[in-house]
């Protein structure tokens, strides 16, 4: 029987499995228990924001962009009103910033303890998972008492903030830092010294510093590779700046690394909402801008809690943009997984394709391209409604 | 009413079972339905039980506006599901596309491709929305 040979065999998995909520199809060849080749099929969250951005007004678009992705709602806007004061030449206020930074750390942590639920979650580990997730009700607390709304904030605006940080809910939000630190030191012991946990994650799904290079990682993905890069600290924006913190980097390159990474760096988190807290300038935090926007272009790059957010504008003198373009990290990280997918166990798929903190709602934007000859071309909203409408038959 | 068909009653009255699917949505709703499920809301705590397929599933739990491509996927799953089944549709996306309303690759809701039962609006609901959402659910059956 040993010559007898097994042929490969494939398993579609999406775009509705337990894993991962968002719908997408991820393609495995298998060899026995290890996967051969993985091809990443993505566009089921397609919506058409890009589009739709062309014909609303920019304060419309401010509550668009702020949907294209419910978990870093706040980097998209953040982006969106950067590059339009940009164009402007009206920056925020000096408290604006900070508070816009203060609600873009809480969202960070929100989102690494939601990521670091979900990864105990895909590796069996249930009760790890209740605990994170209990304890980021401290956060979703403290975002509703910022800015009204638990998950799309709506604080940023072009000019300013929608809402001030009142004394009373500076206060809230100093005292849920104490418990945030508290629990997430506890959290890094238990990543650190807890056997299941370390024997479960130790040495899987690794992606070396060179092929994270390569592969154009981005985020916590290409930290965890041992590589020391962060907008924030590379290419400050708002007030990261004037406070003091560290990129956090580990260089052991597999999914403990990452779980390692996104914890510590929601403590740093804490310590740059206590800092922005402490130095919190006095003044106005907006300012009034004029509806239409000068012809120009801008590119704004934000470190989003899953790694380098791009987005361009290209305006035209109207209330309008001319065009809209978002690069989000997951398609940044796309590549790397399957890189890292590639020779591993079927047993791993689950948690290896989670520790990029994939969020396909991000990433699934349109171009047409032509891969045989390379040509490119663009179309009118009339004609792709017509598709759309046409592939679905 | 048999004594069998009472009992099948009470039991799924007791603990409905439930399947999420994400039909393009901004995630937004779909981390609250997680956080109902999770100690500070805990919906378990009724016998509902998030289940990972459809075979197993009493309720349907939809968020996101429709895209064209998903859509086809939404009606398999339904279809997958045993009979009695019910639909939720969570947020103003999957009531009536919310923003995206007029966007090239969406549909306007759910209910434009499966029957609903449920409707939950809000963007995105609170986890107490979405409870109240089910308690709705579970009068419904308790008068089917």
């Amino acid at each position: 029987m040993s010559e007898l040979e097994i042929p490969e065999i494939t398993i579609p998995v999406g775009p509705q499995h337990p894993a991962l909520h968002e719908p997408e199809n991820f393609t495995f060849k298998v060899d026995g228990e290890y996967v051969v080749d993985v091809e990443a099929r993505i566009g089921y969250n397609h919506r058409g924001i890009e589009k739709a951005a062309e014909s609303r007004s920019y304060i419309q678009n401010l509550y668009l962009f702020e949907r294209v992705c419910g978990i870093c709602s706040h980097a998209h806007t953040t982006a969106f009103t950067l590059n339009i004061e940009e164009l402007l030449d009206t920056p925020k206020p000096p408290r604006a910033q900070y508070i816009s930074m203060i609600v873009a750390e809480l969202e960070r942590i929100h989102s690494h303890t939601l990521w670091a639920g979900v990864a105990g979650h895909e590796i069996g580990f249930h009760s790890f998972f209740m605990y994170l997730w209990r304890d980021r009700e401290v956060v979703m607390d403290l975002l509703e008492a910022v800015s009204g709304n638990r998950v799309h904030y709506a604080v940023n605006t072009i000019g300013g903030v929608r809402r001030d940080i009142t004394p009373e809910v500076e206060k809230k939000l100093r005292k849920g830092m104490d418990i945030l630190e508290e629990r997430l030191k506890t959290y890094r012991t238990l990543a650190l010294e807890e056997p299941t946990l370390i024997k479960r994650c130790e040495g899987v799904g690794v992606l070396k510093p060179e092929d994270a290079r390569r592969l154009c990682a981005v985020g916590p993905t290409l930290r965890a590779s041992g590589i020391k890069h962060d907008v924030r600290a590379n290419d400050p924006y708002l007030a990261y700046d004037e406070i003091d913190w560290e990129v956090v980097s580990y260089d052991l390159c597999d999914v403990l690394s990452r779980i390692l990474v996104r914890i510590d760096e929601a403590l740093q988190s804490v310590y740059i909402i206590r800092q922005a807290l402490d130095k919190l300038p006095d003044g106005p935090y907006k300012v009034r801008v004029p509806r239409n926007v000068p012809e120009g272009e801008s590119v704004m790059r934000v470190e989003a809690q899953r790694g380098e957010l791009i987005h361009y504008v290209r305006s035209n003198g109207t209330d309008r943009p001319d065009r809209y373009k978002i690069r989000s990290p997951t398609l940044g990280n796309i590549p790397a997984v399957c890189h890292i997918l590639k020779g591993g166990y079927i047993a791993d798929i689950p948690i290896v394709l989670a520790s990029i903190d994939p969020c396909f709602s991000c990433t699934d934007r349109m171009a047409f391209v032509d891969v045989n000859t390379g040509k490119k071309w663009v179309w009118t909203g009339e004609q792709l409604r017509r598709y759309a409408r046409k592939w679905r038959g | 009413m048999g004594l069998r068909n009472r009992l099948i009653k009470w039991a799924r009255i007791k603990s409905p079972w439930i399947i999420h699917f994400d039909c393009s949505s901004c995630n937004g709703c779909d981390i609250e339905i997680v956080a109902a499920l999770t100690p500070r809301y805990d919906v378990e705590r009724f016998g509902i039980l998030l289940r990972g397929s459809p075979r197993h599933a009493d309720i349907l739990v939809v968020s996101g506006s429709v895209s064209h491509q998903v859509a086809p996927r939404l009606r398999r799953i339904y279809e997958q599901m045993p009979e009695p089944k019910f639909v939720m549709a969570v947020g103003a996306c999957a009531c009536g596309a919310g923003v995206f309303r007029d966007c090239y690759n969406v549909l306007e809701g759910v209910d434009k491709v499966i029957p609903v039962d449920v409707y939950v609006p809000g963007c995105p609901p609170k986890p107490e929305a979405i409870i109240q959402g089910v308690v709705e659910l579970i009068e419904k059956l308790k008068a089917a």
